[in-house]
């Protein structure tokens, strides 16, 4: 058994730095590169392009990619854990078998295929039995809205990932997996962690839980003395230096700018937190109350004492169905009087939809430069601001509506308050809405699939 | 005296769907329990006014002297559906920081005020 597993964290979403997770392989020491691509809504535009082409529906910056590093990871055997196959796990496994053959690794790479997410198919049968597959957020019953689904997923854990690499698979391809779960699922395949260390799995999961947002743990947007945090444009991303007994050490390569501290591993552990002694996984229900952590050195954090217990028995479903439409379009106003114009130009141009009787949901306003971001708690705005962007927002299910209103911006510039610009980009877009529906269905529904295959 | 929470903490906000959470991170372990004493959930609820229309739960996480605030139905519908600049509630954490305590005289002392 290996004393220390470094895993390194290459893409905290899918559009994050492309170099990042060349520079963890090719920047100093790693065992694993975890690779996170989902976000929530991703599922569901990946599934629309595997309708249009049954060969896409995965991330396609993954295979790009592998092809860059595969040949350093063979060599010194870094592993590879990736959600990156969305709907079409087996095309983009099958995309990096023929990358590696291409490579002259054939023969030298294993690629495990983790499937059993996608429950599109089966959301018919489970209503038919009484799994409601109510909102989590609203408990509305998924029937509601059964007719505009355009994905559904759960969320598998590390376990499937695990068999994988017990299986001798070097890259490991899975569709919706928590992000968690690719840092844990390494780390109980190399220590040998059983299904009920409920301590250990959970210190496995903090230990993603920290990294699975790249450099947001190692300097990026870190609010703590940002202004010394030294070459973000060189930030390096995070690093997990695990022991079997459950405590790790985040740090990052050497020669890498940004900064690991222990005020920045804080603020990427109360990210998205809800309440701290029930965060949920497949895996685990971790304690983020028994969290310490301690200085260990420049750029180096030690994380110890974390606490789990028992999973629960139900998995979390990640559903998406189409939701309307929406369109924002912007406008500038310039001093003086920037504010005053822009609340003015706002006024017509609501009186305008509101005479063509176009019907919306919501109708939402923002000044940039004056409430976008902290509304009334930003205070009255100087008079003399120097300039104040209108920002207006319409969203509802007509789409003639929405496609109405994004006709009715320009025309504000020679037909409202004076000294307006910013309209260069033409008229805003429309977009569908697709909404995301979180639930709950009991684990025993659900059966993960691993396959191991040859590259 | 009054203090901005800023000279005191900082901060980091995400979202789950409709909701804003916001961790507050004290500068320092002496610190903590003046956080935890002023900012209870009462006072977040009234900072926020008129941004979180639902109501705000505070966790205690004296581990790492941090408070953890959820700011429900705050997101304009939350995700896809929210029409606002920030629909993940990314700029809530300074939003906070912008509450003014009391602090005692000695606590005033105590603590190093950052600058």
């Amino acid at each position: 058994m290996k004393e220390l597993v470094r895993i390194a964290a290459g893409q905290g979403f899918w559009g994050d730095l492309l170099e990042a997770p060349v520079r963890q392989v090719e920047g100093g020491p790693i065992d694993y590169l975890m690779l996170d691509y989902l976000a929530e809504v991703t599922m569901s535009i990946m599934q629309k392009q595997k309708a249009r082409d049954p060969n896409a529906g995965y991330a396609k910056d993954f295979v790009p990619l592998m092809r860059r590093i595969l040949p350093a990871c063979v060599e010194r055997g870094i592993k590879v854990t990736a959600n990156a196959g969305g709907v079409n796990v087996k095309g983009c496994a099958n995309a990096v078998r023929d990358v590696a053959r291409e490579l002259g690794l054939g023969g030298k790479l294993r690629i495990g295929i983790v499937t059993g997410d996608d429950i599109l198919p089966r959301l018919d049968e489970f209503l038919s039995r009484g799994i409601e597959l109510r909102n989590m957020d609203t408990d509305a019953p998924l029937s509601s809205v059964i007719d505009r689904i355009q994905s559904a997923n759960v969320y598998l854990g590390a376990w499937p990932m695990v068999k994988a690499l017990r299986n001798g698979a070097q890259v490991v391809i899975t569709g919706r997996a928590t992000d968690t779960g690719l840092t844990l699922a390494p780390l109980i395949h190399e220590f040998g962690w059983g299904e009920t260390d409920w301590d250990l799995l959970s210190a496995g999961t903090i230990a993603g839980h920290i990294i699975e947002c790249g450099a947001q743990c190692s300097g990026g947007n870190c609010q703590y003395d940002w202004q010394s945090i030294p070459e973000l444009e060189n930030v390096g991303f995070p690093i997990a230096e695990a022991k079997a007994d459950g405590t790790f050490v985040i740090t990052k390569h050497d020669h890498t700018g940004g900064r690991v501290n222990v005020q920045s591993v804080k603020e990427q552990l109360v990210y998205e937190m809800g309440d701290p002694q029930e965060y949920i996984t497949p895996d685990c229900v971790a304690d983020f109350t028994s969290i310490h952590v301690a200085d260990a050195g420049p750029n180096r954090v030690r994380v110890f004492g974390i606490k789990g217990k028992p999973a629960t028995e139900f998995l979390k479903v990640s559903i998406s169905y189409s939701a309307g439409y929406k369109a924002v379009g912007t406008l500038v106003y310039a001093w003086p009087d920037a504010y005053a114009k822009a609340q003015a130009a706002d006024k017509i141009l609501r009186r305008r939809l509101e005479n063509l009787g176009l019907k919306f949901d919501q109708i939402l306003t923002e000044f940039v430069g004056v409430n976008a971001t902290h509304g009334p708690l930003a205070g009255d705005p100087q008079n003399e601001v120097p300039e104040v962007q209108l920002r207006i927002g319409v969203r509802g299910p007509d789409k003639s509506a929405v496609e109405r209103f994004t006709k009715e911006l320009a025309p504000l510039i020679l037909t409202g308050p004076p000294v307006v610009t910013g309209f260069a980009g033409g008229r805003p877009k429309v977009e569908e809405i697709v909404a995301y529906w979180p639930a709950l269905i009991p684990k025993d529904n659900i059966k993960p699939a691993v396959e191991v295959i040859e590259a | 005296m009054k203090v901005q929470l800023r000279n005191l903490a900082h901060a980091r906000s995400g979202d789950k769907g409709d909701t804003a959470n916001v961790g507050l991170i004290a500068f320092s372990d002496e610190i903590y329990p003046i956080l935890v004493r002023e900012v209870t959930a009462e006072r977040v609820k009234e900072h926020f006014r008129g941004i979180a229309k639902g109501n705000v739960e505070r966790f205690e996480l004296p581990n790492l002297s941090a408070l953890n605030f959820l700011l429900h139905e705050s997101l304009g519908g939350g995700g896809t559906l929210s029409l606002m600049t920030d629909a993940q509630g990314k700029t809530f954490s300074s939003a906070l920081l912008r509450m003014e305590i009391d602090l005692s005289e000695d606590e005033a002392r105590l603590i190093k005020l950052q600058p």
